[in-house]
């Protein structure tokens, strides 16, 4: 029977049964023994076991099945929660996420991750909840095989001749493959195990190396694992599916030699021996020889950065409510009442007391209740994006021995779905800063007179046309002096220039490249590479960062993010003969200023506005334009703000306000100075959207 | 440059009295000339966009991009729209009329010709019936690096 339609049901809810475990996880850690938590984790065991041996995979199968073994154990009394347990059912429960993930991208689970957890939960049962030393082991090791993802080092040595035909190989656009395989160690006949995975594999490809040699294998001269290099046409899924056909397999890892690929020739006396070294797109290149783990954590890594790139390949899906789609449904067909009514009315523009004039207007209407409608569609409550917070919260937590705790407000602030694939990294980013930077440690706490736990919060809102996301923290604040100190140690400012910045634009600093005040660079945040990367990516979607800190009394970062991306409200003016638009969000008013009130202050035009300086901007010169107004008396001024900054923009025509469709200049033209983007104007030509906050 | 090599069809364009051919999986469409939007604060050689049936393309004077003396938009001129690594930009050249099949072994990649230009952008001269066709290397030509994959 074909699976395949049921897959994508499959897949979803399964998203959602581990969403729902994840939650429950995190709660049972605060209350043990809360017996319906755990019938709740148990049920959701029972139906993903249920749910996954249906469609045939078997490892989230077996899984869950020792998990409910566990968990039945825990209701009938036999054992007690521990911490630990929830640390394993936690550790099961990134497996599970990891197999749905890996049948989300490449249709199958992959190869059985998950066999020394397996035996974990098993032992668990038998010694009745008492974690035993080969448990506790077990775990560590699990930890450490993260570590060593990092860094996968195959190192073998191969002829001169083997290494020519492997070149002549690539260069005839064939594939090399290396492949490591480690036979289960409950096999018996190893020799004929060995003897079908290569005849299998000659099906498809050319052995041309192997170590132990092909005799050593016959003999069974050789321990559970055995290295091939084959010469194939086709791609490696096709070789995995053949031999994941084949039982008796613990793991195997496939990578081609193509790509990342090195060889050293090392001089020695006799032969000359090439050492292939097989080193994964990593920054860390040092040479480590690590046998590589039973649970071949190279496979899985290969297939993360794999399964990324496919993820941003494939459609984006997003889930909608019926009456949406309803609600958008009766305006497409009031649209086409309106095309009826538009064709009715005859050249004169008149028909029985209906003239051009209402339909129009009412044409209006329903385009802009069409736009609102698609634009719900889109929409997404940012739940998403912070549902996985709480689990990164405790995680870190725990690893920095901080007590803290995580509140989450306004979930369900639906925000467009463009900007939730994009947001969740510089929240991630923010929030780890936070903790990492922000809140003390529980003893500098209490000698501050503060709670022992830290609080992060995390709150969305919207807000007029946007959205606002704040992480804020109750820790230690940014120490502006430090930051000062920082950038002058970077060459960031000069010493003439920190005396006249303000506090607040000395918080501003910490959005500049490679500046980070972490005292000691940790795993969490403080590489150099932190909130510059945040700032252009809010920025990328049309949003904006700030700061607010108090010192001693924790940080508050606020991100302002459109609720739309695509159509906005702009003011069309001309400069020379050349139209552009302004967003219209970013405008404050429209006024004129007489040219003789401009004041120069070093170098830049200022004018008296409303008892207040306003710096003037002309927009010919910033955009290289011969300005129709230059000798004029008066100016036409635009005055934008970003925050509580304002400029005012010299232009010399308005021309009026019109609802725009942002379109982006594409990426070869990106980073246009004072540039945003580009739209169609109604005849069919470009106008660039100005980017206002350039200006500032 | 492997890609080109797949199929040998090149698209033959004018630029002052040079035939100059492009490989033909990165050629669109050709366009006549409508109405380009300057780009204030682009590189010189970008006239600036226009819109291609609802999308914004940026325009290449390849005449700048090339050295070469300016020249009136004709009746013959074309803007050669390409599309590569999910970038479209368009080339305007003085002409643009035919495909031409050049066989590998009728390419000359040896570039220490002499010419009015720079010569970074060629990337071999073809030879077709005693027509001397300049082969241009794309990615150099539009002035961005070439992304192996």
């Amino acid at each position: 029977m074909d699976m395949n339609q049921y897959m994508d049901i499959f897949i979803e809810e399964s998203k959602e049964h581990l969403q729902s475990m994840n939650q429950i996880l995190l709660q049972m850690e605060n209350s043990p023994g809360d017996m319906d938590m755990l019938n709740e984790i148990f049920r959701i065991a029972h139906t993903l076991k249920g749910m996954s041996s249906t469609m045939g995979f078997q490892n989230i199968a077996h899984l869950t099945h020792e998990m409910e073994n566990v968990l039945d154990a825990i209701r009938g009394g036999k054992m007690a929660v521990h911490e630990n347990i929830i640390d394993i059912l936690f550790n099961c429960f990134d497996e599970l996420e990891n197999y749905i993930n890996l049948i989300e991208t490449e249709g199958s689970e992959g190869p059985d991750t998950s066999a020394e957890l397996i035996q974990v939960l098993a032992s668990l049962k038998d010694s009745g909840g008492i974690v035993t030393k080969e448990v506790a082991s077990a775990l560590e090791k699990e930890v450490d095989e993260e570590v060593v993802q990092e860094v996968v080092m195959a190192d073998i040595e191969i002829s001169e001749y083997v290494h020519d035909i492997i070149l002549t190989a690539i260069s005839k656009e064939l594939n090399p493959y290396y492949l490591k395989i480690t036979l289960d160690s409950k096999c018996m006949l190893k020799s004929a195990r060995a003897y079908i995975i290569i005849n299998t594999l000659e099906k498809l490809s050319d052995v041309i190396y192997s170590n132990p040699s092909i005799e050593d294998l016959e003999d069974e001269k050789f321990d559970l694992d055995f290295q091939l290099i084959l010469i194939s046409k086709v791609d490696a899924s096709i070789l995995e599916k053949e031999l994941e056909s084949i039982s008796e397999i613990h793991s195997f890892d496939i990578i081609r030699l193509q790509e990342n690929y090195t060889v050293i020739k090392e001089d020695s006396d006799t032969d000359i021996d090439i050492n292939i070294k097989l080193n994964m797109d990593h920054e860390e290149t040092s040479i480590v020889h690590e046998e590589m783990g039973a649970q071949n954590p190279l496979l899985r890594n290969e297939r993360s950065d794999e399964s990324r790139n496919k993820r941003n390949k494939t459609g984006k899906t997003v889930r909608v409510d019926i009456d949406r789609l309803d609600n958008l449904m009766n305006l497409v067909s009031e649209l086409i009442i309106i095309k009826t009514r538009l064709e009715d009315i005859d050249d004169t523009g008149r028909k029985e007391g209906q003239n051009m004039h209402d339909a129009i207007e009412y044409l209006e209407r329903i385009t802009t209740s069409l736009h609102d409608a698609v634009m719900k569609v889109r929409m997404v409550p940012i739940e998403r994006v912070f549902n996985r917070f709480p689990r990164m919260v405790r995680d870190l937590s725990k690893e920095l021995g901080k007590e803290i705790s995580l509140f989450m407000s306004g979930e369900d602030t639906e925000v467009d779905r463009t900007v939730i694939d994009e947001i969740g990294d510089p929240l991630i980013h923010l929030i780890r800063n936070s903790i990492d930077h922000g809140i003390e440690d529980p003893a500098t706490r209490e000698k501050g007179n503060k709670n022992k736990s830290g609080t992060v919060r995390l709150v969305a809102y919207p807000d007029g046309n946007s959205v606002v996301i704040e992480v804020e923290d109750d820790g230690k604040g940014i120490n502006i002096d430090k930051v000062k100190a920082k950038a002058l140690e970077r060459g960031v400012i000069t010493p003439q220039q920190s005396h006249l910045m303000e506090d607040k634009d000395i918080i501003q600093l910490l959005f500049h490249p490679g500046f980070s005040t972490a005292d000691k660079i940790s795993d969490i945040s403080g590489r150099g590479v932190g909130l510059d990367v945040v700032k252009t990516k809010i920025e990328t979607l049309g949003g904006v960062v700030e700061v607010d800190t108090k010192q001693g009394q924790g940080s508050k970062f606020t991100i302002r993010l459109p609720l739309t991306l695509a159509i906005i409200q702009a003011l069309l003016v001309t400069v020379g003969s050349e139209k552009y638009a302004i967003p219209l969000n970013s405008i404050k008013e429209i006024t004129t200023i007489q040219a003789n009130t401009i004041r120069k202050v070093q170098n830049h035009e200022v004018v008296l506005y409303r008892n207040a300086t306003l710096p003037i901007l002309k927009l010919s010169n910033i955009l290289n334009v011969t300005s129709a107004s230059e000798d004029h008396e008066e100016y036409v001024v635009v005055i934008v703000k970003k925050g509580d900054k304002t400029v005012g923009v010299v232009v010399d025509h308005l021309v009026g306000q019109q609802e725009i469709v942002i379109k982006s200049l594409g990426k070869y033209l990106a980073n246009i100075k004072a540039i945003a983007g580009a739209t169609i104007l109604g005849n069919g030509s470009v106008a660039l959207i100005v980017d206002t906050n350039s200006f500032f | 440059m492997s890609k080109a090599i797949e199929n040998n069809q090149f698209v033959i364009f004018r630029l002052e009295n040079e035939d100059y051919g492009l490989p033909i999986n990165f050629v669109e469409t050709i366009e006549r000339v409508s109405e380009i939007t300057r780009v204030p604060n682009a590189p010189y050689y970008i006239i600036g966009v226009l819109n291609l049936r609802g999308e914004v393309v940026p325009v290449i004077d390849l005449r700048k991009r090339f050295s070469l003396g300016g020249k009136e938009i004709g009746d013959e001129t074309r803007i050669i729209i390409l599309s590569l690594e999910e970038m479209v930009v368009g080339i305007l050249v003085d002409g643009s009329s035919e495909v031409l099949t050049i066989e590998n072994d009728m390419i000359d990649h040896t570039t220490s010709l002499v010419n009015t230009f720079d010569d970074d952008y060629i990337n071999g001269i073809g030879k077709v019936n005693e027509r001397m066709i300049i082969i241009v290397d794309v990615y150099k030509m539009l002035g961005v690096a070439e992304i192996e994959n």
